[in-house]
């Protein structure tokens, strides 16, 4: 005999009484086993009472797909107590990527059309919750019946219905506009409610309906109107406010349909100076009610005298004392910072105040909102309120508030020592979290400042000193010793302080850098490639940087050992052109991937030439260029779109890692010569880190039934070019494609002049003995621009 | 998923739990709920939280009312509604939560229409049980 199954309560209390989570596992299973076998027998009595238990079970966590099913069944009962729970379950339970959902449809079409309230509103309830397209698609006229229903109950819902419908199958907008002009004239609060949601669907999804709908503002006014000056009525007022709802949706609407039309925008000018001036403010309810209205009057196209009373009403509550008040102000402040900056700025005091607030919340709005009133003119003030907190800010808001000011330093920094300075204390105090392309960016604005060359070096060669943990400071100021050491030799600079400098001091430094266990890999990178340059730039004898070097050269990091091992050939083998290799690196473009191809570590000393930094004009329009980037996104300067990668920075970065440059786009391969089954095709290579370079390999094939023997092949070049020929492969081919001949030229063109090649072919072929000369035309352009 | 509910009301709890008395009541949500469109918003009523996640296109302070309208209404249903009655009639929540928010939209506000609207459907349920089960009426 199967004994009674439990009510919902008893369940409850028993996995309530279970001491630890396996006693209530336990008592879980074995409930949920007694469950299934109860679905199992069909058991139309009590299904009910165990889908509700299931329920409950689900809400804690554990499975409960098996009572989907059991939902449908339920529904389908005719008792009211079994489709409450079932629409419940339906609910909770099912959803759009569930195929069983589709099977409720029916049920829903008919619960909606037999005319019992609360079943009405059951099925609405989950139509609205969980309709999928198709099923809206189904039930859309049944809803659309309802709504003309003289039962407010109904209506009201199948109304959000209709909203939820239109959100899922848009293009049911056609069939439920009709009747919202209608139903405006309710009066009661909830239809209006549900009516004024719906039609702010509508306007927000097609500008068709927006315009249909301007021509209700007079009514909405009116309805505003009416809830605003009627005396206390306890039907649906909170705190002495009548129904703030419904005020509140009415002005959302107004906003939108206020929006850049000045007619409507004047129909509800004075409405919204009296709401404005009437609420009464010292209860939430009120405020809620004053703060749509003073978006709203900031989003049309007002009077000039209600968007100054809006700005200083909020510039009031970001005094107030209760910090919701302050948050929501806050929020309001940030939307409005676009479009009307001079206003907000006038409460940026009591903005950066609230920087000071221990709520995390307040202090993040107030830290976006801070960094969106950055400007030109208080720049200088307010880097020194920012870099203050960014000193005591909690770590979650330490990145965002680093990389708002770096972007904000960036757009307005009225000096560039003054850039320089802010980066550095940036990345004192919170290097850790700046962005990636900091470090790029500092080495590039440094690299551009020539006359700040030698205070850049020394700050940072301070601030190196006196700690070595934080990457990004670590990896600019090694870049900056190794390239600027004889500055920071030389010992005077007018704007510090002067500060003899031992050359044996920066060289332990930089081993320190080296040898720390904090420092990254590509740390380690900047500091070798640092030593190897200063190896040039001090005056001393070299022994000690070789002997770093050479210890490297068995580092277990592939990427440093790689590199100690080419400097320590560089030493060896290629002493002569160490000079020329490290010298200054030229200024980098900020834009154009052929900036990229412009590395150091090459052997053509033709292209090295001295350091000329570019002039600062091309920087300043770059500036500008990201400003346009900038621009574009929204006011919210914390999450800018991310700047383009700076050659500079992937300049810097190839300098330690030595990964291959980004191939150059090939260029097609040549025929130049063919007789008789004979071609010589040439195909060329130009190396990114040597664009003077060209390397052509000329590869001769045979077709025909007799092999070529004897082949020579002679090039001349303009007398601009110089042309080395390497040995060629052979010089014989075999016939019938047997193995070809390559041979390889290399013609230097630092001119960038026009290619002309011509070729003097000799060999034996079929017992005769050919000589060809030839000039090669059609030479790809790409061959020597 | 089962798994990701557990896991979101665990994260929620721990947030709202750690927030102190006098700070504002809004929380800036993570990736878990959606986004940093959407928000938390909650109260605290000596146990209990009673906690909102909304969009942007809800008014914050609105929401702060909205759950104490729904607060009230589960007073006046319940008759002094304590911990344990939320507990035990999880369902009956559910039903009045009904009344109020559909589909993710504010439907009615009037506290007095809702407790109507349940006290029907009570009703309802009720003759329904006296008729099919023995005299023991409860579920």
């Amino acid at each position: 005999m199967v004994a009674p199954s439990l009510k919902l309560q008893d369940l409850i209390e028993e996995i309530r009484g279970a001491k630890t989570q396996a006693q209530e596992r336990e008592v879980i299973q074995k409930e949920c086993a007694h469950i299934r076998a109860s679905f199992r027998d069909g058991d139309p009595v009590h299904r009910h009472r165990q889908l509700a238990k299931l329920l409950y079970v689900h809400m804690l966590g554990y499975p409960a797909h098996f009572g989907q099913m059991e939902c449908l069944k339920l529904i389908a009962s005719s008792r009211f107590t079994d489709k409450r729970v079932g629409y419940l379950g339906a609910m909770l339970l099912l959803d759009e990527r569930h195929d069983a959902h589709l099977l409720i449809t029916n049920s829903i079409k008919n619960d909606l059309s037999q005319g019992i309230q609360p079943v009405q509103g059951l099925a609405l309830c989950t139509l609205s919750t969980m309709g999928s397209a198709e099923m809206c698609r189904d039930l859309a006229p049944e809803v659309e019946k309802l709504l003309l229903q003289p039962s407010p109950y109904v209506r009201k819902k199948a109304i959000l219905t209709a909203v939820h419908m239109i959100r899922k199958v848009p293009e049911l907008s056609s069939v439920f506009l009709p009747p919202c002009v209608h139903l405006l004239h309710e009066r009661h609060h909830g239809i209006l409610l549900g009516t004024i949601t719906l039609i702010t669907e509508l306007c927000e999804r097609s500008p068709a309906a927006l315009r249909h709908f301007r021509k209700v503002v007079p009514q909405l006014v009116q309805i505003l109107r009416t809830l605003v000056t009627t005396g206390y009525s306890t039907e649906h007022s909170i705190s002495g406010v009548s129904d703030p709802f419904l005020q509140v949706q009415i002005l959302r609407l107004l906003r939108i349909l206020g929006r850049n039309h000045e007619e409507s925008s004047e129909t509800m000018n004075d409405l919204l100076a009296q709401v404005a001036t009437n609420t009464d403010t010292s209860r939430n309810a009120g405020n809620a009610v004053l703060f749509e209205t003073v978006l709203t009057i900031m989003d049309i196209r007002s009077a000039a005298g209600l968007r100054v009373l809006a700005v200083n009403i909020l510039g009031r509550f970001l005094l107030n004392s209760d910090r919701n008040i302050r948050y929501v102000a806050l929020t309001s402040l940030l939307r409005l910072v676009q479009s009307d900056h001079s206003a907000v700025q006038r409460h940026r005091p009591t903005v950066v105040d609230c920087l000071q607030e221990t709520d995390a919340s307040l202090s993040r709005r107030a830290l976006e909102l801070s960094l969106a009133l950055v400007n030109s003119s208080n720049v200088r003030a307010m880097m020194q309120e920012l870099q203050a907190f960014l000193e005591s800010c909690p770590p979650d808001l330490r990145a965002d508030c680093a990389s708002g000011i770096l972007l904000a330093a960036e757009r307005f920094a009225p000096t560039k020592r003054w850039h320089i300075d802010t980066i550095l204390h940036v990345l004192t105090t919170a290097g850790t979290h700046v962005r990636d392309d900091a470090v790029a960016n500092l080495t590039q604005l440094i690299g551009g400042a020539q006359e700040l060359h030698a205070y850049s070096v020394r700050r940072l060669y301070n601030a190196l000193a006196e700690d070595i943990s934080q990457q990004p400071l670590v990896q600019v100021a090694a870049w900056c010793i190794g390239e600027y050491g004889d500055l920071l030799l030389e010992g005077n600079c007018e704007e510090i302080e002067p500060l003899q400098v031992d050359e044996e001091e920066v060289l332990a430094l930089l081993e320190k850098v080296l040898q720390s266990h904090m420092s990254l890999p590509a740390t380690r990178g900047y500091a070798l490639t640092a030593l190897m340059k200063l190896s040039t730039r001090l005056q001393g004898d070299n022994n000690r940087i070789r002997q770093v070097v050479s210890i490297y050269r068995s580092c277990l990091d592939v990427e440093l050992q790689q590199r100690a091992v080419e400097y320590d050939t560089l030493f060896r083998k290629y002493d002569h052109m160490r000079a020329a290799i490290l010298e200054k690196m030229p200024l980098v473009e900020r834009d154009g991937p052929q900036a990229d191809e412009e590395a150091k570590e090459s052997k053509a000393a033709a292209q090295l030439s001295e350091a000329a930094p570019a002039p600062t004009e091309p920087q300043a329009s770059q500036l500008l260029d990201l400003l346009d980037l900038l621009d574009g996104a929204s006011g919210d300067a914390q999450h800018p779109p991310p700047l383009d990668p700076s050659p500079g920075g992937a300049l810097v970065y190839l300098l330690d890692l030595p990964c291959a440059p980004p191939p150059p786009a090939p260029i097609p391969d040549l025929k130049v010569f063919e007789r008789e089954g004979v071609q010589l095709n040439l195909s060329f290579i130009r190396p990114p880190e040597n664009p003077a370079l060209l390397l052509i390999t000329a590869t001769a094939t045979n077709s025909s039934e007799g092999d070529v023997t004897d082949f020579i092949c002679q090039a001349a070049v303009p007398k601009s070019l110089q042309l080395q020929l390497q040995a060629p492969s052979g010089n014989t081919v075999p016939a019938r494609g047997g193995l070809p001949i390559t041979q390889l030229f290399r013609i230097l063109n630092p001119n960038k002049a026009p290619l002309r090649l011509k070729l003097r072919l000799t060999y034996n072929h079929f017992h005769q003995s050919v000589q060809e000369i030839f000039e090669v035309n059609n030479l790809p352009v790409e061959s020597w621009q | 998923s089962e798994d990701t509910q557990q896991q979101i009301i665990r994260e929620t709890f721990h947030l709202v739990s750690k927030r102190d008395e006098n700070v504002c009541n809004f929380l800036e949500g993570g990736l878990l709920i959606g986004g940093s469109d959407n928000k938390l918003i909650y109260r605290h009523y000596a146990t209990l939280y009673f906690v909102f996640c909304v969009d942007s296109s809800e008014s914050e302070l609105g929401i702060l009312d909205l759950i104490q309208v729904f607060v009230e209404t589960l007073d006046k249903c319940f008759e002094n509604v304590c911990e344990l009655d939320l507990i035990f009639h999880v369902d009956k929540v559910h039903n009045i939560l009904a009344e109020m928010v559909m589909g993710g939209m504010v439907l009615e506000t009037n506290m007095n229409e809702i407790v109507t609207q349940i006290d029907a459907q009570n009703k309802l349920e009720k003759s329904e049980t006296f008729i099919f089960q023995s005299p023991r009426q409860d579920r």
